[in-house]
């Protein structure tokens, strides 16, 4: 079974709610929408306080060629525009509207959840509309897809990948996608197909979800050209960058982007929402989001407005169990712990994680007994050990010699450290004050 | 035997010394004496402040520039900077006294602590993901950036309060910590002899309400002092007051109007005089 080459780890799944049905939340009576859910320019708000929306009207205009536009997820007013903290506490522009209890949507959005197969739209028509959807790479990142399905003239693409791995812990979000929305997932990809002009699609999902994998195998036989690849279970397997190397087994050069290799990642529920977009004509305003954490009581995936505070789940899964001691906002191995249940779902919010006290803390840090554990996990091929002690010293030049802007900051240095040092603690600022200094060189 | 063992030595010693004469001869580097003697009138402290690698390269450049328009060694000071004007026979610019002061008040019973940080200890670092274990996005950390910058010892974080602290005394004004600070709280202020000073020890600029929410002693931007100043020496932007330091006269009356006293002076008289600078102004 396929799988990329170097490093990995393998953390404990605790996929507890894997197998559960999308249940939709009920709407709830505010929504705090942020005009920016994507990496790239802000959404510029065009609607005013006072203004009525219906679920599904564009609330934020894309400012620029990556950016994304932003739409209402509810229906009712404009309460307030207003600076409010986002899951990293900094304030940023939020659009607040105050449902009206009715849930209208916008009469363009075919809400019937008949199966739509074909389409007479050409690629450009199919593409203006994507990038209209302010759709974007929902696995975590939030790179907007438009971005991604403009390639530069120079490169010819070859494949798609589509990523259903799901490699954190906990998260069962595009599990259970997959499992319910198989048919509208390989019409999405026939769309992105289309758009490109190539006929070559590859999907691949980690074989600990064998009821996924067979379920995606048979609504993809139906399609000459999409094929589904079981891969062993391994993480970061869901990194771009290391997908196709499990995929295709091509390695993407550093600092550069799959592009260059000819190959456009994108994730399952991207995929989705693209179906949904070209086909229903219903822009990205909801999103499967798991809730779980070893001591919740029901953890299981909803489908969620976007804007819905993240404080409104815990009342669907039962509460947040008493020794919650650390709330995650996307996977435990890449999310960021939470210090607020005010914080809103975004289009990157992929699942809430409550950490129990014993799962929460850091152990005591112990001295680094020269193990080698970091260097064999390390996915990219670097030396955790190093980077962290020429972090600490801030020096820059053998930082870079050490290729410290390749790190993708995803924990594996840090988790299989028996001595608990903070590895990609000080990888991260390391990398931070050397791409820093290198701009400054420019 | 001991008579030829030092015989040698000697010998071995007259060789060498007159290998080392033409050696020294033969690549004797020239270059301006006035140079180390320039050095040797700056602290050594190779602080960096002055903008140069160390002093010796700002000792070369103030023997080597015409004018010493620009270049001031803030840790030497003016008496320095006159004794090698007068040496070198230029015009030195004449500088303020300046003292680095930490715009920021927000201490542990004053600002709301909403979570607990377990990472590192650094400011870099912490700001690189998230704003802040409290409230208030604009304040300190604390996780003293600014004190592991400084090589004098002069900003130390108060364990009680978790602010850091200068040190009026020691502090040079060469500029690290305000470097080291990513939140750039810390700013280097006209100060005199005794150090008295006022400043606006906050950096916060929400709304009034949002700030005053998340911290007690937050400039709320009500520009009370800004109406009170006789001087016009404070502008109120974004919410937060800013007294400038060349018009202020230090009458201390934009201190006693601060609703939130979030004004702070230091080392006025009749309060007791305290050697660090966050004496809180309470009337």
């Amino acid at each position: 079974m396929k799988t990329f080459k170097i490093g990995g780890i393998h953390p404990k799944e605790n996929k507890l709610s894997a197998g559960k049905k999308i249940e939709p939340t009920p709407i709830p009576e505010m929504v705090y929408i942020p005009m920016s859910q994507h990496i790239g320019a802000p959404a510029k708000p065009i609607v005013a306080v006072g203004d009525t929306v219906k679920a599904g009207t564009k609330i934020g205009e894309s400012s620029g060629f990556v950016s994304a536009n932003i739409f209402s997820s509810i229906s009712g007013t404009v309460e307030k525009i207003d600076n409010i903290a986002d899951a990293s506490g900094f304030k940023k522009q939020t659009v607040i509207i105050k449902s009206d209890g009715t849930d209208t949507w916008e009469e363009t959005i075919d809400r019937s959840t008949d199966l739509i197969k074909s389409t007479n739209l050409t690629p450009d028509e199919i593409k203006a509309k994507i990038i209209e959807a302010g759709i974007v790479g929902m696995g975590g990142a939030t790179f907007p897809l438009g971005v991604k399905l403009s390639p530069p003239k120079d490169v010819t693409i070859t494949h798609i990948l589509v990523n259903g791995v799901e490699c954190e812990p906990y998260l069962t979000a595009d599990h259970s996608l997959m499992l319910e929305k198989a048919e509208e997932i390989c019409v999405g990809v026939e769309l992105l197909k289309k758009v490109l002009g190539i006929n070559t699609a590859i999907i691949g999902i980690e074989n600990n979800k064998p009821d996924a994998i067979e379920k995606m195998q048979n609504a993809a036989s139906a399609y000459t050209g999409t094929q589904v690849v079981p891969l062993k279970v391994k993480y970061p397997q869901g990194s771009e960058k290391h997908l196709i190397q499990a995929l295709i087994g091509v390695e993407v050069p550093s600092r550069k982007l799959p592009a260059s290799v000819g190959v456009i990642v994108s994730n399952v529920a991207s995929v989705f929402a693209v179906y949904e977009a070209v086909m229903k004509n219903k822009p990205l305003f909801e999103r499967v989001v798991t809730v779980t954490g070893t001591s919740v009581k029901n953890p299981s995936n909803f489908l969620v407005r976007l804007g819905t505070r993240t404080g409104d789940l815990f009342p669907l899964v039962g509460g947040i169990p008493e020794d919650t001691d650390k709330i995650i906002s996307g996977g435990p191995m890449m999310g960021k712990s939470i210090s607020s249940v005010e914080i809103p779902i975004t289009k990157g919010s992929s699942g809430v994680v409550c950490m129990t006290e014993n799962e929460a803390h850091r152990k005591k840090e112990q001295n680094c007994i020269r193990c080698g554990r970091c260097v064999e996990a390390c996915p990219i091929g670097l030396e955790p050990y190093l980077l962290n002690t020429l972090a600490k010293k801030s020096m820059i030049p053998e930082l870079l010699e050490h290729n410290i802007t390749e790190c993708i900051a995803c924990g594996s240095c840090s988790f299989s450290c028996p001595a608990n040092k903070p590895l990609l603690d000080y990888i991260r600022l390391g990398k931070a004050k050397a791409i820093q200094a290198t701009m400054e060189k420019k | 035997m001991l008579v030829n063992t030092i015989l040698l030595l000697c010998i071995i010693g007259v060789i060498a010394g007159f290998a080392l004469y033409f050696v020294a001869k033969k690549f004797k580097v020239n270059e301006n004496p006035l140079y180390g003697e320039v050095e040797a009138m700056l602290p050594g402290a190779n602080c960096g402040g002055c903008g140069f690698p160390g002093c010796r390269k700002f000792g070369e450049k103030l023997v080597d520039s015409p004018t010493l328009e620009g270049l001031y060694c803030s840790v030497g000071g003016a008496e320095t900077m006159d004794k090698i004007g007068t040496f070198l026979n230029k015009t030195i610019e004449k500088k303020d006294m300046q003292v680095a002061v930490v715009k920021c008040s927000g201490s542990c019973n004053k600002r709301q602590i909403t979570s607990n940080y377990e990472g590192i200890s650094s400011c870099a670092f912490s700001v690189s993901f998230y704003a802040g274990n409290t409230a208030c996005s604009f304040g300190c950390f604390g996780l003293g950036d600014c004190e592991k910058a400084c090589q004098f010892g002069g900003i130390k974080i108060n364990p009680e309060t978790k602010l850091p602290e200068v040190d009026p005394i020691k502090c040079t004004a060469c500029g690290q910590c305000a470097s080291a600070c990513p939140q750039h709280l810390i700013e280097l202020r006209k100060t005199n002899k005794k150090d008295m000073k006022i400043y606006v020890g906050c950096s916060n600029k929400d709304k009034g309400a949002v700030a005053r929410k998340a911290c007690s002693a937050a400039c709320i931007g009500c520009g009370k002092c800004a109406k009170t100043c006789p001087n016009e020496a404070i502008t109120v932007t974004d919410f937060l007051a800013y007294i400038d330091p060349n018009k202020c006269k230090l009458c201390r009356k934009c201190v006693e109007g601060c609703p939130t006293g979030a004004i702070i002076e230091t080392n006025f008289p009749p309060r007791i005089k305290k050697e660090d600078t966050t004496t809180e102004a309470n009337n």
